[in-house]
């Protein structure tokens, strides 16, 4: 395995009991540790000093509209998928000051923010989220323009990922060639291995900054059998998926459905709450909402999360562009799986889930998906009998 | 009549016409010239014509009271002017005015529709050239009532 | 804490914000119909104007009110004045009509593209406007102008809803009177002394004088009216690749991050708003894209 920078990467292993240090170190180096914890019965990204705050032997069922976590006896630090919270929160907050105004005679003053970025150490960053961030990396800074709150806080990171060592009812990052192996984009990547008489961490470094930290904490060179160890996890990973996604010319696919009826059906169970693009790592549509105080003697501009399944999003004078609820949610799942090919040069969908999982009546996009396709109005895009044995019962 | 031939020849509605055709109804037109605010016809008289504008623009009225005679479209050279002489009860629904002055060819109704009559195939040619101009005034007329421009 | 201090990676070049407004003085606020009103700015403090090119749009910003885009109406050659037309119709505009002169709006832009005016030379141009249309496509009428004598025919089809919502009627008359140029202006309802013609503006492009085949078309308005008049257009035989047209869609940023200007795949803020027809023509026709 090669890290990006073309050197062969480190492998190693860390002992559970030394896992602390890895924190201890990141701490010492200035980073603000984020991570899984547990809160109101789910798994969210916040703060972390030690790593008891992990929620450690936890483990989550996840399905169509429903989430639940039970606590095994296991010890595992990683042992649970993902939470409805994906790490665009930090890099682009979901409520954010860009501006101040202040009123004087007739004029105003623009008052710039100081958006000043933490040394953030993500810890515990899956396969797929690596990938939602380099998705995203390419929306914030690809283009003519760059975000320079997402650019700024993107530099002052150091992740640490951990390969999927199960995989949720609703995952199919593999579909997504997204997982359940971090490909690139960390700093160190871990496969959290517990068996009868050991619980060990298998270290890859994926960057200088990464192979740096490794050498600090306690370590030793991983085995062949250390590293076999870790291949079945991610393979045994890589079985479990609980979906599939047929990406196969799904582009054009879709393309060719804009008037499918399926639109109209997925329309009239869709509530239009737009909790799957909350949830989604690599939605990135906001909105902008001016205020004032009382007096209006200060304004503020603020960027907020939107999401296009409202009827303001696409708002021009005369009426909404997308009126309707199947046009919206068409909109939301056409940019994903297809105009963001054109866009961006990658699909939207990361296959981590989070969208079948948090929708409050379980519209399922690989569902949505494999109902156009099975019945697409352009007959080339229809799956051939036995390519349907991957579909989830 | 001969030297109208070669005339409607270079109309843009008779272009591409067969001859032969061009000239059987040369037989039935003419050639006028109308001053400006002239009225080519009225609504409610018999419609035993049809115009094709040469040079200037004509404007098809509608009079409403009160509000007087009010534009309904007008129409510029190059064009045609006139169906109601190809259906009964062969009556002006609108009144044509000329914008401008105005050179026309007049196309006697009866005469036209007793040649269409005996050669079908002569009528096809000039219907779908008819319906052609209706169809884009039509088309249109359509697009006006969404009253684009006004802010809602 | 010095080992915070050493961790802490060198910090970025700070990039100027795209999302931070410059502010500019409302020099001047006239009527150009009974909605529609224009207004000429100038940067506060003497600060330089950025260049713009026909067809771009700035973000504008009322204080504590909100902050729309706007196509640029003004001539691009001059850089001592920045012209916006509108309609006060929304929040926004109509607090921007109730500005008193000297009063401060924020600006940001311009951003897009532009009508490829320069790239066309030597060609003849048709120029189609519906409605408040007319005010992206001045800037473009004012550049082929200034040099008029390096393209063929120039037309400008017009078409307003009314005598009264024909908008810049003194330059229009100038323009014909001065020009070697042909302005048809059409309205879809006359009233008392209208003159001029009454039709769809559509109803103009079969007998305008240009060369089909070498003759591009710019056109902008609500997106019936360029549906129709791309038809006609290419009924008259108008390659799709010679024809631009001007989109509107909702706009928060302006360059191409916030997503809501989004058509298919283009993102029309930072692709558009100019575009060719052949790269649009595909979802032009269909629903609620």
């Amino acid at each position: 395995m090669r890290a990006k920078n073309g050197k062969v990467s480190t492998r190693a292993v860390i002992d559970r009991q030394d896992f602390q240090q890895l924190f201890d170190h990141l701490s010492a180096q200035g980073y603000q540790l984020v991570g899984p914890r547990l809160r109101d019965n789910a798994i969210v990204y916040d703060e972390l000093s030690a790593v008891t705050d992990l929620p450690i032997g936890y483990v989550d069922e996840q399905e169509k509209g429903s989430y639940r976590l039970t606590k095994t006896a296991q010890p595992t630090l990683f042992g649970y998928g993902l939470g409805p919270q994906s790490w665009k929160k930090y890099l682009f907050p979901p409520v954010v000051r860009l501006w101040q105004a202040q009123r004087h005679n007739g004029g105003f003053d623009v008052i710039p923010e100081d958006h000043e970025p933490r040394l953030l150490a993500l810890i515990g960053v899956r396969p797929c989220e690596l990938k939602a961030i380099a998705i995203q990396d390419r929306v914030f800074m690809g283009g003519a323009y760059a975000d320079p709150i997402y650019q700024a806080q993107r530099e002052q990171l150091f992740i640490v990922a951990v390969n999927c060592g199960k995989a949720g009812a609703t995952c199919f990052c593999t579909s997504m060639d997204a997982g359940p192996r971090a490909a690139s984009g960390y700093d160190l990547a871990l496969t959290e291995i517990l068996e009868a008489n050991r619980h060990i961490f298998l270290v890859d470094a994926g960057s200088e900054k990464g192979e740096a930290v490794l050498r600090t904490i306690p370590q030793r060179p991983a085995t062949d059998l250390d590293i076999a160890a870790g291949e079945r996890i991610i393979a045994q990973t890589a079985e479990q998926m609980g979906r599939v996604l047929d990406t196969n010319r799904i582009k054009e696919m879709l393309y060719a459905n804009y008037e499918h009826a399926r639109w109209d059906q997925v329309a009239a169970r869709c509530l239009m709450c737009g909790n799957c693009t909350q949830v989604c790592p690599t939605c990135f549509c906001t909105t902008v909402e001016d205020v004032t105080d009382l007096s209006a003697a200060t304004a503020e501009r603020r960027r907020v999360w939107d999401t296009c399944f409202s009827l303001d999003f696409s708002y021009i004078v005369g009426g909404s562009v997308r009126a309707s609820p199947k046009a919206r949610y068409r909109q939301w799942m056409m940019h994903k799986l297809a105009t963001w090919i054109d866009q961006f040069g990658s699909s939207g969908c990361v296959g981590c889930g989070r969208c079948i999982t948090w929708c409050p009546v379980g519209i399922d996009i690989t569902e949505e998906a494999r109902a156009i396709r099975s019945d697409s109005e352009d007959k080339r895009f229809t799956p051939a009998t036995g390519g349907r044995k991957h579909e989830h019962a | 009549m001969n030297t109208l031939e070669p005339l409607l020849a270079k109309h843009p509605f008779f272009q591409g016409l067969e001859s032969e055709y061009l000239k059987l109804i040369t037989g039935c037109a003419s050639n006028i010239r109308m001053n400006a605010g002239e009225f080519l016809f009225r609504e409610g008289e018999d419609a035993d014509r049809f115009f094709v504008i040469r040079e200037g623009s004509v404007k098809l009225e509608l009079f409403s009271g009160g509000r007087g005679p009010v534009t309904i479209q007008t129409i510029p050279e190059g064009e045609i002017v006139g169906y109601s002489w190809l259906f009964p009860p062969y009556r002006w629904v609108f009144s044509g005015r000329a914008v401008t002055p105005v050179r026309l060819f007049v196309f006697d109704g009866l005469c036209l529709r007793g040649k269409c009559d005996d050669d079908p195939k002569l009528g096809y040619e000039l219907m779908k050239r008819f319906s052609h101009v209706m169809m884009g005034r039509l088309q249109a007329s359509r697009v006006q009532l969404l009253d684009l421009y006004q802010v809602r | 804490m010095t080992a915070v201090m050493q961790a802490r990676l060198p910090a970025p070049a700070r990039l100027r914000d795209p999302m931070l407004p410059s502010l500019y003085r409302l020099e001047r606020l006239q009527w150009d119909t009974r909605d529609t009103f224009s207004m000429d700015l100038l940067p506060q403090n003497g600060a330089d104007m950025p260049a713009f090119k026909p067809g771009q749009f700035n973000m504008v910003y009322v204080y504590g009110v909100g902050e729309i885009p706007i196509s640029i109406s003004g001539d691009p050659g001059r850089r001592d004045v920045l012209i916006h037309t509108t309609r006060a119709v929304g929040t926004v505009t109509r607090a921007m009509s109730e500005m008193k002169v000297g009063d401060t709006l924020g600006i940001r832009g311009p951003f897009g593209t532009a009508w490829p005016v320069d790239a066309v030379r030597k060609h003849d141009v048709v120029i189609i406007a519906g409605g408040i249309g007319l005010a992206p496509l001045r800037p473009a009428m004012y550049r082929i102008l200034a040099t008029r004598e390096h393209f063929g025919r120039v037309v400008l089809l017009y078409g307003a809803r009314t005598p009264g919502d024909v908008l810049y009627r003194r330059e229009l008359k100038q323009w014909r009177s001065e020009f070697d140029l042909d302005v048809f202006v059409t309205v879809d309802r006359a009233t008392g002394s209208w003159r001029g013609s009454v039709g769809l503006v559509t109803q103009l492009i079969g007998r305008a004088p240009f060369d089909p085949l070498n003759t591009v078309a710019m056109v902008c308005g609500p997106e019936v009216m360029m549906r129709f008049t791309t038809l006609e257009l290419e009924k008259r035989g108008i390659d799709r690749n010679n024809i631009y047209i001007s989109f509107e869609r909702n706009m928060k940023c302006g360059v191409g991050l916030c997503g809501h200007c989004q058509f298919g795949s283009v993102f029309v803020c930072k692709e558009g708003p100019v575009l060719r027809y052949s790269q649009m023509q595909h979802l032009l026709s269909k629903w609620e894209i």
